[in-house]
């Protein structure tokens, strides 16, 4: 079932090992119901690059929307397969996609940004420094192509570094509203949110100069972490 | 279709020059369309606009509904159109802050955008709605911009200070014959609003001779179909952020109880 295989995916720590923030584990109180996971750092660390007010409401309201609306989606789903109902089952993917995509993909955001006092906006070193250079020249070109191309995201979308394994290298994409990155067969190792929730109380209309700042931020040891993951 | 409101028209849709105030014939004016409905609804004075050009042309009193002039020209570009109320008369429901951003920078930068995109295209010399429905499915950078700019300046058009209420006459006895209810009306309005996942649009319409509740996606819009649309509520989130947060069904609820302009509703029902 689709959703079971979003949830499975998520890592229990959501890749927190050998971050400077605790490690809280995904907490499954029932069946496949999900909770909001705890930010790694307080509500405030990653100022002045992402306001203290946007990360509350951004983990508070977004986050755990999509988490409340997910359980109730996923709990009448398990209820109509249990009935056997299709016609219910399939009129509810489109509920399970968005809550879903959105939980899977805020869970692996919060765990992509550091404060600076973390390591946050510190350059990637060893094989993922390498895998970049290989695939894009650098990390500079990298980013600017990653930004260009986030920055054109249409409407509500997101920003994705992932890993091709067929291919055996990195790859940049972008997703529309909360489609999670693996619809893409790539492996999440780096999401940037571009829905407007994520920056517009700070960069307003400015979508271009929050991708230009949120770099500051990013926590490239998680992502070396997602990527040796994805490799082996 | 027209949908200007307020009587401030930019003539033709030309930025004016110091010149002559040359309009685009080719352009049928996306301002000087004219419809009597809307001329004798939209009788309120030209409101002072904190946008340049429509204040330039409204120095050059063209506060008037101006057929355009011949010989075709074919360049013209796309003007921001007036807003139809000052900027604080929305408030408390609607900031002057927000619409600072999402009048002088988002639909600012469609109309640029489109400006550049334009030029040497099949698209010049066309309407903005023509634009928008010859674009469609076939060129999304000009097709996004076109029906944002259209989206836009229906949004505002589906607001007015002291909004709210209901409308009266057949406008009303049709939303009754098909929702059952004024009230089931805005329950139905606002489940569309809320649940436009991402950005979009939800809108009144009418198509043929029946009502209907649409939501349209990012910057999708009804006439690229047969349908007429009434009003829209704008649900990207810049639309609603700064004002309301994550909160969007407050908002709808607002925009329905507070905002919402039944009198332009009826004048695009009862076209």
């Amino acid at each position: 079932m689709i959703a079971r295989a979003i949830i499975k995916g998520l890592p229990r720590n959501l890749g927190l090992a050998g971050s400077c923030a605790p490690v809280h584990a995904v907490s499954f109180a029932s069946k496949a119901a999900v909770t909001l996971p705890d930010l790694p750092y307080d509500y405030g660390a990653l100022e002045p690059i992402i306001s203290g007010e946007i990360m509350k409401i951004h983990h508070q309201k977004h986050h755990q929307a999509y988490v409340n609306n997910f359980n109730i989606a996923q709990e009448k789903y398990l209820d109509a397969e249990a009935k056997e109902d299709i016609s219910t089952m399939v009129s509810l993917q489109g509920a399970i996609k968005f809550n879903g995509g959105g939980h899977v993909n805020h869970s692996i955001f919060w765990t992509n940004l550091a404060p600076q006092s973390c390591g946050g906006g510190e350059a990637p070193t060893g094989d993922l420094a390498q895998a970049i250079n290989a695939e894009f020249g650098s990390l500079q070109a990298f980013q600017e192509k990653f930004n260009g191309l986030t920055a054109a995201v249409q409407g509500s979308g997101w920003g994705w570094l992932g890993y091709d394994k067929g291919a055996k290298k990195l790859a940049i994409a972008t997703c529309a509203n909360q489609d999670p990155l693996s619809i893409t067969g790539l492996v999440p190792l780096l999401g940037i949110d571009v829905w407007e929730h994520a920056y517009y109380l700070q960069y307003k209309n400015m979508r271009p100069d929050y991708l230009k700042a949120i770099w500051k931020v990013v926590n490239w040891r998680n992502v070396a972490e997602r990527y040796a993951a994805a490799k082996s | 279709m027209a949908f200007v409101s307020g009587a401030v028209a930019v003539a033709g849709s030309h930025i004016a020059s110091s010149s002559t105030a040359a309009s685009c014939a080719s352009h049928p004016a996306f301002f000087a369309q004219k419809s009597v409905a809307f001329r004798e609804y939209a009788g309120f004075k030209p409101v002072t606009s904190f946008n340049r050009v429509a204040k330039f042309a409204a120095s050059r009193n063209a506060v008037k509904f101006v057929a355009p002039a011949t010989p075709a020209v074919t360049r013209c570009a796309f003007d921001l159109p007036p807003l139809p109320f000052e900027k604080t008369a929305l408030e408390p429901y609607y900031s002057s802050n927000t619409l600072d951003f999402h009048y002088g920078k988002h639909h600012q930068a469609y109309v640029t955008n489109l400006n550049k995109l334009v030029p040497g295209t099949e698209f010049e010399g066309k309407s903005l709605e023509e634009i928008v429905k010859l674009s469609a499915g076939k060129n999304p950078a000009v097709f996004n911009n076109a029906a944002q700019i259209y989206n836009h300046t229906f949004f505002w058009s589906s607001m007015k200070p002291n909004g709210g209420g209901q409308p009266t006459g057949a406008l009303l006895d049709k939303i009754v014959q098909t929702f059952g209810s004024f009230e089931n009306f805005k329950t139905e309005f606002k489940t569309a609003a809320v649940t436009q996942f991402g950005s979009g649009w939800a809108w009144l319409v009418k198509e043929k001779d029946s009502l209907k509740i649409v939501k349209t996606l990012n910057a999708e819009t009804p006439i690229t179909t047969a349908a007429v649309p009434l009003i829209t509520v704008d649900v990207w989130e810049h639309a609603y952020y700064l004002d309301y947060q994550n909160r969007r069904p407050d908002y709808v609820d607002t925009f329905l109880n507070n905002l919402v302009n039944w009198d332009f509703a009826a004048a695009n029902f009862a076209k």
